[in-house]
């Protein structure tokens, strides 16, 4: 038997929390566009400067783990959609495996990625003291790079602020807290993990696809 | 104490003192009283309304039935058009300020903490005071060696940010000789509030006078001669290298075919990227081999470099016998390696 | 499949007041109400502010003699970086929405508090923390590159605890941006029955309009702060040019957010100014649709003209063109509700109250600040000014002159219901003429400064400059003792006042309907509205 938490006093209708949570989450949204934005116009800007230099930047980074990990984030959000479809339905077995997919692969897309970064310390290119390179544009790659691991840093961040979400998800899954009376933790979860995608999908031409 | 009260738009003012300044006071002139008239109309009005509306008062008080939509509309109107009307005046002064007449005499200045390092066009060095001759355009091209700074003659109504990695450009013509403040505008670190100087404007025949008294810095042509062996230029830019590298002899002014089949005039700006960023232009039918220099030079040793490259003409080739391997060469990079296999 | 339709519950009247539902540190420091959580911010910003203030007494002082005599000038340049970020990120942005916001809004709406009380309280622990470090960075050495922390100053060159400041200043952008997310849905969606959009209050559009801003803009200052922070620590050349970088790139960032921050500042103002006129002229605001819809156009036109702080750092003149006529624009919006306010005490019934008197001031002074403003945005007297002491009157006029103006005027005309008593109203009117005075005296012969070239940021002026330099510091002198009346008289009357009933100014709004001091869930009963806003019965 289902149990959705009493509602607050400021409340007057559980429809009135809904729209407010939703209204909520897209509005935090929107300020996360902002605050990647910055980033991507730091990248516009010196892409135009040096179009060389990320060139050769984009071919130092590991075209096949990119490529594996967007299809293993969009992988995870489909699931993250069918874990949407599941408690609305009021299947929770169903619900509690597609939440369990998509932490698996959101984990299995930071564990490639952090493989990435260790690859890139092994080839001296973690922008800083580690840095060595020969040949021209080396600080403009430098810059490149820098600019890769702050846009995948601050994306990982968030994944892992995701993950921590999906996790709780679970737990209140198993305390049986989700219902199609109360799927909002599922919904606010679910936009979320799909915004998250969604930047990826960004970053992914931007940062591996330059020329290829 | 009468540069307090005064409006440098009166001849006699100390401040009247360019060619733009009396434009710019004006417009300052102008605003200032439609501002004062503004204002004077809301404080009448509003002392108006609050004595006669006061609480108590016995002043007739009848619901409004007016469209209020009417003043709306008008005052927004208005106030547009009277802000456009300011708009347009000051955009023309302000895109004259950036088109500096064809007869300009050129100032190199170089913004460094916490000094100003000026140097004339031809080789005279001065730190902290300009001297500029009476009704002539001056154009300053000015570098920052650090930080940015701001270079800024309040009598003249000029400042310009002087940036550092970025060569910019203002002028002005003095109108009045005597010798006016030079601040620095911008914040530029602990002395930031003691970088200041001033520019002296004399009248022409004085000015040619101090030219022709002080002493040229006849070292700067050697300078630039030392510098071209000790950041390792002649280590590839002479006859006799083993490394392949365009020829420098006659080479300001030229057209210069690069790589993708254009051809670009070798101009002072040409002379300054060649040297802090070549990869941006390598010449047709060369290895873009050679580092760049960026963050290595500084804009002082850049500045006598490229006077020395100018001077570097058909009839003056460099010295054949300077030694090719200098002390500090920079390192011989290899042609870069080709992209990594594409899957 | 049980249907759950849970209607508010009926809360028993009279209900304790939200200052006695609980004496323990702990009811106020896990608080979920809205009025306490206004009232931790408001001791929070009033510590800030006087940090700041002693940082700019000591400049004042320090600028009654042309030659620098008082004070190292690394000490001084710290100081006016301290007084710079504490008044803009911890005392300005914060106070009119934390304070007055966190407190009235919920009121006003007839709501029984903000959409999310839990992320209310944890906006305010978020910003001590940024504050924390802050400080931190203060005492640890300070910081000397101004508030503006220009590269490659900032990134490469100062000595000073940049990265330990900016992660302070990025900390509290994240209280800045959920208190605006709070605001946002709470006004969409607890507003009370009957309560339209064109029925809400004037303080509540300035409050959604500034809400707007604080999401949109401050992620961009974050970002920017984040990047100058990494390449301190990783030595990449961002903002570099000596590493291929721009220094202007992050000018363009770091306006993008600090000018829609200057209408953070001044909108809640505004919506303080509206609220004040309409109550002591019994009147309604005249152009009630056309103020509203300006502090949309205010928000909206914010965001287009960042570059008109940078006419002279070497971007496109083309640029420069059109930032300059944007900026002209936006300030159309605020002339109108300049006129609709003077409009507005026509034909009414004027009572020369205290937030009146600051209300009044406030339209006096943001004209002036705000006629220098377009000064500013004309290009060629921009190259004259920029960079100058005729720049700073311009803003401390708007946002001293205005917006603190309007903050304590807000915190008078809402004292009453905040402490269910009154203050002394003839000290309170004598403070705010000791203010309007001293504030003249300090920031008006600045512009004449500015005018004559004395740069900003400097401890040590050319000696033609300290006539003017020692009226300003003598009036700074009136404005500090200003300020601190309020501080003395306010608290006295927390405790010592004479109590008020619900509503001591006869005032139109929800916020009065209930008692003086609120109870903890506000109303008794949900109010329903039918009538408009400012229904003052008609006065002839």
């Amino acid at each position: 038997m289902s149990r959705a938490p009493s509602l607050p006093s400021h409340f007057s209708t559980v429809e009135q929390r809904s729209v407010a949570n939703h209204l909520g989450l897209w509005t935090f949204l929107a300020t996360e566009i902002l605050f990647f934005g910055g980033l991507f116009v730091c990248y516009t800007v010196y892409r135009i400067a040096y179009p060389a230099a990320f060139v050769a930047g984009s071919h130092h980074l590991n075209f096949w783990i990119g490529t594996i990990n967007t299809g293993v984030l969009l992988t995870s959000s489909l699931f993250m959609a069918l874990a949407d479809r599941a408690v609305k339905r009021d299947r929770r077995t169903a619900l509690r495996w597609c939440l369990l997919a998509t932490w698996l692969l959101g984990a299995v897309f930071l564990g490639l990625k952090f493989y990435e970064y260790g690859e890139k310390y092994h080839e001296h290119l973690i922008p800083g003291p580690n840095f060595q390179l020969n040949g021209p544009w080396k600080p403009q790659i430098e810059l490149f790079i820098f600019l890769y691991f702050t846009m995948t840093g601050l994306h990982a961040v968030h994944m892992i602020g995701g993950l921590t979400a999906l996790a709780w998800l679970l737990w209140q899954n198993h305390r049986g807290r989700l219902s199609p009376e109360h799927p909002a933790p599922v919904e606010m979860v679910g936009l979320y993990w799909h915004f998250v995608d969604c930047v990826w999908v960004f970053l992914y031409p931007l940062l591996y696809l330059i020329i290829r | 104490m009468s540069a307090v009260l005064g409006f440098s738009l009166f001849p006699s003012s100390p401040m009247n003192a360019s060619s733009f300044t009396p434009r710019v006071e004006a417009l300052l002139l102008a605003l200032l009283v439609a501002s004062g008239l503004l204002i004077g109309v809301l404080l009448v009005l509003n002392l108006y309304f609050l004595i006669r509306y006061r609480r108590g008062s016995s002043a007739p008080r009848p619901p409004l039935r007016i469209a209020t939509w009417k003043f709306e509309a008008g005052w927004i109107c208005g106030t547009t058009i009277g802000f456009l009307g300011f708009f347009f005046w000051g955009a023309r002064i302000y895109l004259d300020m950036e088109r500096p007449p064809a007869n300009a005499y050129d100032v190199d200045v170089i913004g460094r903490q916490w000094m100003w390092d000026i140097r004339h066009a031809d080789g005279r060095r001065e730190f902290d005071t300009l001297h500029v001759p009476a009704d002539q355009p001056v154009r300053l091209r000015m570098i920052s060696e650090d930080v940015i700074h701001s270079f800024a003659v309040p009598a003249f109504s000029l400042k310009q940010d002087v940036v550092p990695g970025k060569q910019v450009m203002a002028w002005f013509e003095a109108t009045r000789p005597g010798t006016y403040h030079l601040y620095c505008d911008q914040f530029c670190g602990t002395a930031h509030a003691e970088m200041a100087g001033e520019v002296v404007v004399m009248k022409p025949e004085d000015y040619a006078a101090w030219q022709a008294s002080g002493s040229v810095n006849n070292e700067e042509a050697g300078h630039g001669a030392k510098l071209f062996v000790r950041y390792g230029c002649s280590g590839c830019h002479t006859p006799g290298s083993p490394v392949r590298a365009p020829s420098l002899v006659g080479l300001y002014g030229r057209l210069v075919p690069v790589e993708n089949g254009q051809f670009v005039r070798a101009d002072e700006q040409y002379l300054r990227d060649s040297i802090v960023l070549p990869q941006q232009h390598v010449v047709a039918g060369y290895a873009p081999i050679m580092p760049d220099f960026r963050g290595v030079i500084s804009e002082t040793d850049l500045l006598d470099l490229i006077d020395y490259l100018k001077s570097l003409g058909a009839k003056q080739p460099p010295p054949a016998n300077m030694p090719t391997a200098p002390a500090a060469a920079p390192p011989m990079v290899p042609p870069p390696p080709a992209p990594s296999s594409a899957p | 499949m049980i249907t759950e339709e849970i209607i508010a519950p009926r809360v028993p009247a009279p209900a304790p007041t939200y200052l006695n539902a609980g004496h323990t540190l702990r009811s106020w420091l896990c608080t979920l109400d809205h009025k306490r959580i206004g009232l931790l911010y408001l001791f929070t910003i009033t510590f800030f502010f006087v940090i700041a203030a002693v940082a700019a007494a000591l400049m004042r002082w320090e600028l009654l003699t042309p030659q620098p005599d008082l004070v190292t000038p690394d000490f001084y340049n710290r100081m006016f970086t301290l007084h710079g970020v504490l008044m803009v990120w911890f005392f300005l942005i914060p106070s009119i929405p934390t304070v007055l916001g966190n407190f009235i809004l919920p009121l006003m709406l007839g709501a029984r508090d903000v959409a999310f009380p839990r992320l209310n309280l944890a906006s305010w622990y978020i910003f001590v923390a940024g504050g924390l470090m802050a400080l931190y960075a203060i005492v640890a050495g300070g910081v000397d590159t101004g508030w503006t922390f220009y590269t490659p100053y900032s990134s490469t060159y100062s000595n000073g605890y940049v990265m330990m400041m900016a992660a302070g200043v990025f900390v509290a952008g994240f209280s800045s941006i959920f208190t605006g997310l709070n605001f946002i849905v709470t006004i969409h969606q607890l507003r009370a029955p009957g309560l339209t959009w064109f029925r809400l209050p004037l303080f509540v559009w300035s409050l959604y309009a500034t809400s707007l801003i604080l999401v949109l803009a401050t992620p961009v200052l974050a970002i920017t702060l984040l990047l100058i922070g990494l390449e301190r620590l990783c030595g990449v050349g961002v903002f570099d040019p000596k590493l291929g970088g721009d220094p202007l790139l992050f000018q363009h960032l770091f306006w993008f957010y600090s000018h829609p921050a200057v209408y953070i500042m001044i909108l809640p103002g505004m919506g303080v100014v509206s609220e004040t006129i309409a109550c002591f002229s019994r009147k309604r605001v005249f152009g009630y649709h056309v103020v509203a819809i300006a502090s949309l156009a205010i928000a909206a036109l914010g965001f287009l003209v960042w570059g008109h702080h940078m006419f002279v750092s070497s971007q496109s003149v083309y640029a420069g063109v059109v930032f300059s006529l944007l900026s002209f624009l936006v300030s159309v919006p605020s002339a109108i509700k300049v006129f609709n306010w003077t409009a507005t005490l026509h034909r009414g019934s004027i009572s020369f109250d205290t937030p009146l008197l600051y209300a009044l001031g406030f339209i006096g002074l943001f004209t002036i600040g705000g006629l220098t403003g377009v000064f500013l945005a004309t290009l060629p007297v921009d190259v004259r000014m920029h960079d100058t002491y005729f720049v700073i009157a311009h803003f401390h006029y708007v946002m001293v002159g205005g917006m603190v103006m309007g903050y304590l005027g807000g915190i008078h005309y809402w004292w009453p219901k905040i402490s269910g008593r009154l203050y002394h109203e003839w000290t309170a009117r004598v403070s705010a003429l000791i203010v309007f005075i001293g504030f003249n005296l300090t920031f008006f012969p600045q512009f004449i400064l500015g005018y004559l070239g004395m740069p900003r940021r400097v401890h040590m002026y050319a000696p033609e400059f300290q006539t003017l330099n020692v009226l300003s510091s003598a009036g700074a002198s009136i404005l500090g003792i200003g300020y601190i009346l309020p501080l003395v008289y306010l608290t006295w009357s927390f405790f010592h006042g004479p109590k008020v009933s619900s509503n001591p100014w006869d005032a139109t709004g929800l916020e009065w309907q209930t008692d003086s001091p609120p109870p903890e869930h506000n109303f008794a009963q949900i109010p329903v509205v039918t009538a408009e806003p400012y229904n003052y019965p008609p006065l002839a």
